[in-house]
């Protein structure tokens, strides 16, 4: 077995997901599957190969396209962006009491 | 449908010019098909007449005008509920965006719009294009139009549904690992992902970020180029966007395939390909053999192992990036006591399984302790992944496999075992890893009448020889082998 029910627990609050028992045990038994399937690339010799973030093109290097020149631009979307709040108190978005009284 | 009745970008363009018919006109003609097809089909999520009719009178006024048309002018379009549109609901097939309504354009929406297209709506598709066959999306699975008990594949079975029943001419999709061509192949029609980095990222709701690709899907190999070539290009607000010049994509298709050499992978028709398939697709590279191609046997060692590192690598991206849906900004708010219970509330009522299952597998695997044996490993396994196609393109110009193991299969018929759906994945993840573009083409149906597809990988930014191979493959009838 690759993972525990407290493992998938523990999980789920790394990501704030709230699970029901019973999720926890479904999720348990697949992700156990799926992890005992990844297990695979255990049989490749990777010692020396180096890991691979990002498909970087030739010429992407040197040429640094994804810079652009350093001025400011105008960027006025706060009205916009707060119409989609859930509970906002212009100019700033509201959230439970986070620090106790 | 009938071909008396079926409209090709170029087709639109003629009779607009020809003032057979407005642009009006043709929108209205479009949405009385979605209407009669949308309630059993579910290929659409919002219709936005609005903006499509100010889209398609602007292109009357300009034609009143006799002025020179945009390249996709009046051409009606769907776009896929990943990609925001201004005003127009944006989901993502989820109940956390239920109700979203994006304040801007995506990078390949705004220049559809600038193009002329005319946006009848947002499709269906799995939530937060997690998914193989549409059954993960939120609003109810999208049935194929061949074959109605039939999944249309997924994430983009939405826009490969449309397109397939002549309810738009053509559709954007995306693909992280297959989001674009497997359900073209399921819906037979063809389906274009291009280079990473060769359409800008700007207002593509992530999924997983160095794998997220926009394409198109058409009825034909011709409209594919022509929706790629208002896509493509440079993007300052994408900072992985490549500058690299756009050909002439339209300009490639009639070249002729002199001596193209064409690699076969033999890894890609070992087990648990359907023999159907399999002859269908052989076939397929006969007929390129007879359009001048020379077959090329390859090997490509590493494509045993390209499902257990792109689950690995897309999910823990997916883990980060649907970390900003928390009920705070945007999207849905379930409350709670508490900041973090307020979090875990929404999360939980906003997310549908798979995309649950996917935060966890992602959280896991980059959760320390495990980071280096799950996540850092399957990037190294990415890098002989890339290294096999570099590799293949020092020895030929192209890669043709099969695009998916099977045709479409039936509704409900994997949704109880995850793994068994993510290993159907097993020929179109290798190409998303490596970032090379990717086409599948129809190449013919299975006895019971299902479409299926044949693939066509080309080195980085030869979108245009993949598209010119298609083309050739098309009118030679390769769609109907």
């Amino acid at each position: 077995m690759k993972i525990s029910r407290e493992d998938v627990i523990r999980v789920a609050e790394l990501a704030h997901l709230g699970l029901t028992p019973d999720e926890v045990e479904r999720y348990r038994g697949q992700l156990d599957d799926i992890l005992t399937y990844v297990e695979k690339l255990n049989e490749l010799d990777l010692d020396k190969v180096e890991p691979m973030a990002q498909v970087l093109h030739a010429g992407s290097g040197d040429r640094h396209p994804e810079l652009r020149q350093d001025t400011l631009l105008p960027c006025d979307v706060a009205v916009p962006i707060l119409a989609q709040a859930p509970d906002a108190a212009k100019p700033f978005f509201r959230v439970p009491r986070v620090i106790e009284k | 449908m009938s071909a008396a009745t079926s409209w090709t970008i170029a087709g639109v363009r003629a009779a607009l010019e020809a003032k057979k018919i407005s642009a009006r006109e043709l929108a209205a003609e479009f949405y009385a098909r979605i209407d009669s097809r949308n309630r059993e089909l579910n290929a659409f999520l919002t219709l936005s007449p609005e903006r499509a009719y100010a889209q398609a009178d602007r292109i009357d006024a300009a034609i009143a005008r006799g002025e020179t048309l945009p390249r996709l002018a009046g051409v009606p379009i769907a776009i896929k509920d990943v990609l925001s549109t201004q005003g127009i609901r944006t989901t993502c097939a989820s109940k956390i965006l239920e109700s979203y309504v994006p304040p801007y354009d995506a990078t390949a929406v705004e220049r559809l719009d600038r193009a002329g297209a005319v946006f009848l709506g947002k499709t269906n598709c799995d939530e937060f294009a997690m998914g193989g066959s549409n059954e993960n999306s939120a609003y109810g699975p999208v049935r194929n139009p061949v074959a109605p008990d039939h999944v249309p594949g997924g994430s983009s079975g939405g826009s490969a549904a449309a397109v397939a029943a002549g309810l738009v001419v053509a559709a954007l999709g995306t693909d992280t690992g297959g989001s674009i061509r497997q359900p073209g192949a399921y819906c037979g029609v063809p389906g274009l992902m291009p280079t990473y980095g060769r359409v800008s990222r700007y207002g593509l709701v992530a999924f997983a970020s160095s794998l997220d690709k926009i394409g198109p899907l058409a009825a034909n190999v011709a409209d594919a180029a022509a929706v790629t070539q208002v896509i493509a290009g440079h993007d300052s607000n994408d900072s992985t966007s490549a500058d690299v010049p756009v050909p002439d994509y339209s300009a490639e298709l009639d070249k002729p395939l002199d001596w193209l050499r064409v690699g076969v992978p033999e890894d890609y028709f070992g087990d648990g390909i359907d023999p159907e398939v399999k002859a269908k697709v052989e076939a397929g590279i006969s007929l390129l053999h007879k359009l001048g191609c020379r077959r090329v046997p390859l090997k490509m060692p590493h494509t045993d192992y390209a499902i257990a590192a792109y689950y690995l690598i897309a999910t823990a991206e997916a883990s980060s990036n649907l970390a900003r849906y928390d009920g705070v900004r945007y999207g849905l708010r379930v409350p709670g006591a508490t900041l973090t219970e307020m979090y875990r509330n929404t999360r939980e009522r906003g997310f549908g399984p798979e995309v649950k299952r996917r935060i966890m597998l992602g959280t896991y695997a980059l959760s320390a302790g495990y980071y280096d044996a799950y996540y850092l490993r399957a990037q190294k396994v990415r890098s002989l992944i890339a290294q096999d196609f570099a590799d293949a393109f020092q020895k030929v110009d192209a890669i043709v496999t099969p695009t998916s193991p099977t045709a479409a299969f039936r509704l409900g018929e994997k949704t109880a075992d995850p793994l068994q759906m993510y290993l159907a994945d097993i020929y179109t993840v290798t190409g998303s890893l490596a970032g090379v573009p990717g086409i599948s083409v129809p190449c013919g149906r299975t006895k019971a009448g299902l479409p299926i597809g044949m693939q066509i990988f080309g080195p980085h930014f030869s979108e245009g020889r993949v598209l010119q191979i298609a083309h050739a493959f098309e009118k030679a009838g390769g769609f109907d082998l």
